[in-house]
């Protein structure tokens, strides 16, 4: 079913309910791919290797349900002002399919060009944000410099004091920026990817990787629905990877910390666009329904307890009650952690492994929301044609070998 | 917020501590006798288990002192807390 206009007038006249967006099969016994892992990235993937490469055999394999990972966990900010220039174009790449999802998925992903608004606090901040917003302009992706007047003209309740203890100095603003919908980036993927023919079974974990004797090359998985057959394992599991790759004898570069958000009660319109900053460490947003999304930081340990400290939050809540002294009053209404995979560069791993046939998508630590199409897009390439996609090219694992890191610390955001 | 006890000055809240990644992780002895991939597994590659945990902390608003950690990362649950140099302790 095509969703338009006419077939929601439709629905409001006949009330009746709507259909499974896509459809729940029982896992067959072989497939060309397996994709480990239904989140947005690992969905995205599997509809690109069906629409870009017209491999339509694939299962995607989640152990829980479909998008209930870091996909329904995050605070939904997408931009591409990263600094190095292979990141910009990775990032930019997903920006730019952003723009067009919700007429390519026919599913509203309620990409909303808001404006990301990162604050500078110090000496330090002003340069470095500088630097990024002319290596932006250089390499084609819109940032640029406000004064602290012209950040709260854009962001009217910011608190530009000079009282504050960080006053804010200037902001870096890219406009293309915003946010999603989150759960309906996982659905609408889903819902396109089971139309051509993708297999999505949840609940369904991999407990094994099967690897051929004599070449060592991927056979299949073990999961708790039975085995699986496929030439080509695409593993997208996020916090969990390490786990998933240990079990074809890969180690990676990787640690997964608890990285925690939290949504204030329902207000009226307030907060015009995202609002970041690295110094104090705080970003929040404001969410169709009218709730406050803020995100805090990570966690000072490694963990997959999907929660995190206390304390961690509250030191995001005071820089929120810094920055918007209007927002002291509001109850916060929820709070949950999700587990990111940390490298050490803070930059994704994307591509081939040690094992023939087993490829890997992970490493996208506390950003990986907003890369999701560009992420599945090139992902897919890899996977289709056995060797990286030219934008993936240096995200490869060797880098770590040759020491070409991308570092994007600062770049980043969060703190970790 | 974690209880860990520091084996020099005893059980302290986590903020006074800094988290120091994987333990047991030495350095090899001759770094130009060996490969970049050994190389590249000292400095990068990590366990990162979901389960019992050996980890370094350092009581850097404290003692200044690191000391090694077990503790399971699925509950957080710190199973126990051993100087530098000790064997790693039985996850129980």
């Amino acid at each position: 079913m095509r969703f338009s206009f006419a077939t929601l007038l439709r629905h409001a006249f006949t009330g009746n309910t709507w259909p499974e967006q896509w459809r729940s099969p029982e896992p067959k016994s072989a497939y060309d791919v397996v994709v480990v892992g239904a989140g947005g990235h690992g969905l995205a993937t599997a509809y690109y290797l069906a629409t870009e490469h017209g491999i339509r055999n694939v299962a995607v394999l989640e152990k829980g349900w479909l998008g209930g990972g870091n996909t329904g966990r995050n605070t939904t900010i997408i931009r591409s002002n990263y600094l190095q220039d292979a990141s910009a174009a990775l990032y930019e790449h997903a920006l730019k399919l952003w723009e067009g999802l919700a007429q390519a998925l026919n599913y509203n992903v309620m990409y909303s060009p808001r404006g990301v608004l990162m604050l500078a606090h110090n000496e330090h901040d002003v340069r470095v944000f500088h630097r990024h917003v002319h290596a932006n302009r250089l390499a084609g992706i819109d940032n640029e410099w406000l004064t602290p007047d012209q950040a709260q003209q854009f962001c009217p309740p910011l608190n530009i004091s000079a009282d504050l203890r960080y006053p804010v100095l200037g902001a870096a603003l890219q406009r293309r920026g915003g946010v999603a919908r989150h759960d309906a980036v996982a659905w609408g993927y889903a819902r396109a990817a089971s139309a051509l023919g993708v297999d999505i079974v949840q609940n369904c974990e991999v407990t094994a990787i099967h690897r051929d004797a004599s070449s060592g090359a991927v056979a299949g998985v073990e999961t708790t629905r039975g085995p699986i057959a496929a030439r080509k394992v695409a593993v997208v599991a996020a916090g969990h990877t390490s786990v998933v790759m240990a079990m074809a004898g890969v180690r990676l570069p990787l640690e997964s910390f608890p990285l925690q958000a939290l949504v204030s009660e329902p207000i009226k319109p307030v907060l015009p666009c995202v609002v970041m900053s690295n110094t104090i460490h705080a970003y929040v947003s404001q969410s169709d329904k009218g709730e406050l999304v803020i995100g805090a930081g990570t966690d000072a340990y490694t963990s997959y307890s999907q929660t995190g400290g206390l304390h961690i939050v509250t030191h995001a809540l005071e820089a929120i009650c810094a920055l918007f002294p209007t927002f002291r009053r509001l109850r916060m209404l929820r709070n949950w952690g999700g587990i990111v995979d940390v490298t050490p560069d803070r930059s994704p791993i994307i591509g081939l492994t040690p094992v023939p046939g087993l490829f890997v998508n992970c490493g996208w630590g506390t950003g990986g929301f907003k890369a999701t199409p560009g992420s599945g897009h090139v992902f897919a390439a890899t996977v289709a044609r056995n060797e990286p996609h030219p934008m993936a090219a240096p995200f490869g694992l060797d880098r770590f070998r040759t020491g070409r890191l991308i570092d994007e610390a600062a770049a980043a955001a969060v703190a970790h | 917020m974690l209880l860990i006890r520091c084996p020099f000055c005893g059980p302290r809240p986590e903020n006074e501590f800094s988290h120091a990644g994987e333990a047991h992780i030495a350095r090899p002895p001759d770094p130009a006798a060996v490969d970049d991939a050994v190389w590249t597994d000292y400095l990068y590659t990590r366990s990162n288990p979901k389960g019992a945990q050996a980890e370094r902390w350092r009581h850097s608003h404290g003692c200044g002192r690191f000391f090694n950690c077990l503790r399971d990362t699925v509950s957080d649950r710190i199973v126990a807390t051993y100087l530098v140099g000790q064997k790693r302790p039985d996850a129980e």
